[in-house]
């Protein structure tokens, strides 16, 4: 009988605590997958932020740092730049990384920063029950928008992969989507090949990950996926921004560019 | 040789083999980045510009959890702005160094030589029941030898050390000496190396269950109790027979020194006794001085914030005066003088 799938060794066979239907088991099996397939175990430093997936060193067994709302980035760049032979990554949240750290991730990224960043993007805060994210959609009921987002009240919802593409320093950008086997397969190579990237030295990656948030967003698991698809979509779309042949085919030469 | 003292303790932590710096630009204290960009790559360590202090002191528990010798230096707003990174550290047992150049305030406040960072520096780490280690050198030569102890110590009590240095310490020239660069043996069993080489490791200062976090909490206090009996520093000039007790430290400390010697001519029998470890604070040193003296006068940059250390360790034995210049004004010793002077008409009254 040939075996075609067993859990990743990387995680660990414990229960999570996350709700019905969360889509972080999913995206934290992506993650373990990748680090099994690169054979990177024994040199990988993960970093868990502010939110939910807090807990997120109690599922994969690697050494783990847990940092302040919003400073992951900061954090692992602290690791990767003392222990540059390790693989380091941060997993966080669209509060996390687009509200409290905005400036964290983009100077993360804009120097190349060669770590890999799992961003959550569930459009809610969901730890705190329910309040607005910066990626909260315009109309979209939370609990600090019971009206619905109005973009004259609360502005409109960020597009991290596409503001982080504007910056030089990035090597690769994807969103994809935790909705169904395809985009679920699409989400695994993405984060596989982030990780390669940093593997291969080639600098700053990072996945944007649509995910759902049943509970907070009052909807049973298949009806949010089902939303996920119908709502985020057309606000969030999916793809690869960026890649490192093509960073690298118009990339001014590392120390190059000033006088003297 | 002669040096500023942003660069000497530059110097000293080079000598006690820092491993990796990052800052975030403010007067008074940027020479000791500056320093650092030159010498610190150049033998093989890191050095980074970070965005803002927030991300720098979060890089700093970065590098630190991960077992590097690591500091950061700044001065006052921007030591605000790391609190919440202390906080951290200090919850999460990481060592580290951090110099505060302090400069006047409240708000932006100026760039001249203040210590009213002292509350910020001794009372709390941030928020929770925190605390750092606080050296406050008073010459260029003692801020090397405390920068290198405060690496030891940061690493024996796997707690964040604070150098407290008065703006002008980091600005002004005096001669220094150094050690050789120093190797130490380091168990670094507790930081994540990435290593894989035995149970995975977690640098983490969340304990959700208040059972184990009030144990947490237990076990850092028995660390500051600890250093309180075992790092305790302080110096007492002219003190054996000292009448009235001059309490100051850092730059205050050298004006009071000074005054002490001019009370002296006068046949004032003055003496100064001056901290080292603002925590630990030596309060056995003010409780044991408090038995011989008539009375202390605290003087201090500040409206007044070690003198209430001071009072807590006398305990109410002698009156304790206070004389204090704000807002980056610095005290003269003929100021002092007469405050010393009044202070012994007070108590012979």
């Amino acid at each position: 009988m040939k075996q075609i799938t067993a859990r990743p060794k990387v995680l660990l066979d414990v229960p999570m605590h996350y709700c019905p239907g969360c889509t972080h088991g999913v995206a934290h099996r992506l993650v373990a997958e990748a680090i099994d397939e690169l054979g990177i175990r024994g040199r990988t430093i993960g970093v868990a932020s502010v939110g939910c997936s807090v807990f997120m060193y109690n599922y994969l067994d690697l050494d783990f740092q847990q940092a302040a709302h919003g400073r992951a980035p900061a954090v692992a760049t602290g690791i990767k730049r003392v222990l540059p032979d390790r693989i380091v990554f941060t997993y966080q949240g669209d509060g996390d990384l687009a509200a409290i750290g905005t400036a964290e991730i983009v100077h993360a990224a804009n120097r190349g920063e060669n770590i890999t960043v799992i961003f959550i993007n569930n459009a809610v805060y969901g730890m705190t029950g329910g309040q607005m994210a910066p990626t909260t959609l315009l109309g979209m009921r939370t609990t600090t928008t019971p009206f619905g987002r109005d973009a004259r009240q609360a502005g409109y919802p960020i597009r991290v992969v596409e503001l982080l593409n504007t910056l030089r320093g990035p090597a690769y950008l994807a969103r994809v989507a935790l909705a169904g086997p395809a985009n679920i397969h699409r989400a695994r190579k993405a984060i596989r090949r982030a990780f390669q990237t940093q593997v291969e030295g080639r600098g700053f990656s990072l996945v944007e990950v649509l995910s759902t948030c049943p509970v907070t967003w009052g909807m049973a698991p298949v009806e949010a996926v089902r939303w996920l698809e119908e709502h985020m979509l057309p606000e969030f779309p999916l793809g690869e921004f960026r890649t490192p042949e093509a960073r690298e085919a118009v990339l001014v030469p590392l120390g190059g560019g000033g006088k003297g | 040789m002669l040096m500023k003292g942003n660069e000497a303790i530059a110097e000293a932590a080079l000598r006690a083999g820092v491993q990796a710096y990052f800052g975030y630009p403010i007067t008074p204290q940027s020479e000791l980045p500056e320093y650092m960009a030159r010498e610190l790559q150049q033998r093989g360590g890191v050095f980074l510009q970070a965005e803002s202090e927030v991300a720098a002191i979060n890089m700093v528990y970065g590098a630190g959890g991960a077992g590097a010798r690591v500091m950061t230096s700044t001065s006052s707003p921007g030591v605000s702005l790391m609190q919440e990174g202390l906080s951290y550290l200090v919850g999460a047992e990481v060592p580290c160094v951090i110099v505060n150049m302090v400069r006047g305030g409240p708000g932006l406040g100026n760039i001249a030589p203040a210590q009213s960072d002292y509350f910020q520096a001794t009372r709390s780490a941030g928020h929770g029941d925190g605390r750092l280690i606080v050296l406050a050198p008073s010459t260029i030569q003692e801020a090397a030898d405390l920068t290198i102890l405060a690496f030891d110590l940061a690493e024996r009590y796997r707690n964040p050390v604070m150098i407290l240095g008065d703006g002008i310490l980091g600005q002004m020239m005096e001669p220094v000496s150094f050690p050789p660069p120093l190797r130490r043996e380091r168990d670094l069993s507790w930081a994540t190396t990435g290593a894989g080489d035995g149970p995975r490791r977690l640098i983490n200062s969340i304990y959700l269950d208040p059972d184990e976090l009030e144990q947490h909490n237990l076990r850092l206090l028995e660390k500051y109790r600890r250093a309180q009996q075992e790092e305790v520093r302080w110096e007492a000039y002219r003190m054996e027979d000292a009448v009235l007790a001059v309490a100051a430290y850092g730059l205050a400390a050298r004006v009071a020194r000074s005054a002490v010697d001019r009370a002296r001519a006068k046949g004032l029998a003055a003496g100064l006794l001056r901290p080292v470890t603002l925590f630990a604070f030596p309060a056995a040193a003010f409780r044991e001085a408090a038995e011989r003296v008539r009375a202390f006068l605290a003087v201090e940059m500040s409206a007044g914030q070690m003198v209430e250390d001071v009072r807590l360790a006398v305990e109410g034995r002698v009156p304790v005066f206070f004389y204090g210049r704000l807002g980056g004004v610095v005290p003269t010793p003929p100021e002092v003088l007469q405050q010393l002077e009044q202070v012994a008409a007070e108590v012979a009254r």
